[in-house]
């Protein structure tokens, strides 16, 4: 209805584009003065919006509403695409200055990569390494410890026994036949409960036999481990251990055995003055 | 208040329908709603002078538009495209600055 009444004033705008006054003032009569004179003063201004802001169906409204929507729609459209895919909207210099960039920093990333690459399969051959010694290491202790007597030993290998009711063997007789043991071979040795080693003494004493300090009775028990056959046949040779024993007035007897457990144990004595020399102190365990 | 029914309205539109711009339009599309903005900014100073016209309005929307799009084409064309829109989105920048300050004047007297 307002609508219907405003539209014969309107054409009057179009009329005069450049003309100060509003096409809608003129026609309404809730208008009470002379728009020119109080242009400037607010609450003129205030009103003029309020009115604009009344929604009235005029030619210029609904232009004015139809490019205001072209505007957000084009504004919602550039916002979304921008945020979108910011590489379509890129000219050509651009892009290459992109592209370069891109490529420049892939280059610097492949080198990172390859340093970092070799400093992985560095440290990872020295663990290796490390690893390798480690266990190189290990077997030496357990060989050194099979030869100190520290460790125990367990393979095939021979018992030997003699019996001596009589008291007849000396020393001289056993460590013959340690000697005579060693000699063919033998890796691991024990008479009764004591580890033979490289500084094992033998002694006669009114007792006995003291073996280490320590004294042995009859019957005497050796344990060898080795090659069996070539321990038992170096034992039986003509004028060997066997021979002289029983010619002293004991006896011997050889026993060939698949398992031979050497479990005496030395105790570890730390050296008092002797120190790893320099140049093999990292290979000492 | 129809004008701001319709910015929203399109709005909307935009975010439902979230169309793709065509690639021949993408690097006018943003100096082209600069221009419409700063249209928009003049279109309001002019309702608060009381000198609004509707035809001036929908003339000066449409030229603003075109001929934004025009100068980013030609610096296209001459191989100045980034510069130009620089300086046409100043520029634009520039009088919707004024404009806002005109708007502020007329609604706070400040």
């Amino acid at each position: 209805m307002r609508a219907a009444d405003e539209h014969p004033v309107n054409p009057d705008g179009p009329g005069n584009p450049d003309g100060p006054g509003n096409p809608d003032e003129p026609g309404n009569p809730d208008e009470p003065g002379n728009p020119d004179a109080a242009q400037a003063a607010a609450p003129q201004a205030r009103r003029r919006l309020l009115r604009a802001m009344t929604p009235k169906a005029t030619r210029g409204q609904v232009l004015a509403a139809l490019l205001c929507a072209l505007l957000g729609f084009a504004l919602v459209v550039q916002v979304r695409q921008n945020s979108e895919a910011d590489l379509e909207s890129l000219r050509q210099s651009d892009l290459v200055r992109l592209l370069d960039d891109a490529s420049e920093r892939s280059d610097r990333l492949a080198a990172a990569e390859a340093d970092l690459a070799a400093t992985r399969d560095e440290l990872l051959s020295g663990s290796n390494a490390r690893q390798a010694a480690r266990q190189a290491a290990q077997d030496q202790v357990t060989t050194l410890g099979i030869l100190a007597g520290t460790a125990p030993a367990a393979g095939r290998g021979i018992e030997l026994r003699m019996t001596d009711p009589g008291g007849v063997l000396a020393a001289n007789v056993l460590l013959n036949a340690i000697q005579e043991l060693r000699d063919s071979g033998a890796e691991a040795l024990q008479v009764n409960d004591v580890r033979i080693t490289a500084s094992t003494s033998f002694a006669d004493t009114a007792g006995g036999v003291e073996v280490d300090g320590r004294a042995v009775e009859s019957p005497y028990v050796v344990l060898a481990i080795g090659d069996p056959n070539t321990l038992s046949t170096a034992m039986a040779i003509p004028g060997g251990v066997v021979r002289s024993i029983e010619s002293a007035g004991a006896r011997a007897g050889v026993e060939e055995r698949d398992e031979v457990l050497v479990d005496a144990l030395r105790p570890v004595s730390e050296p008092e003055y002797a120190r790893p020399a320099s140049q093999t102190a990292g290979q000492t365990p | 208040m129809i004008a701001a029914v319709g910015l929203v309205l399109g709005m909307v539109l935009g975010l439902v329908l979230q169309p793709t711009v065509p690639a021949v339009l993408q690097p006018y599309l943003p100096i082209a709603v600069v221009a419409a903005l700063d249209a928009v900014f003049g279109g309001l100073r002019a309702v608060l002078d009381g000198i609004f016209d509707d035809r001036v309005f929908v003339v000066s929307f449409l030229s603003n538009v075109v001929v934004a799009a025009l100068v980013v084409y030609l610096g296209d064309q001459l191989g100045v495209g980034s510069q130009l829109s620089t300086g046409v989105v100043v520029v634009l920048g520039i009088r919707i600055f004024s404009n806002a300050a005109a708007i502020r004047r007329h609604i706070f007297k400040a």
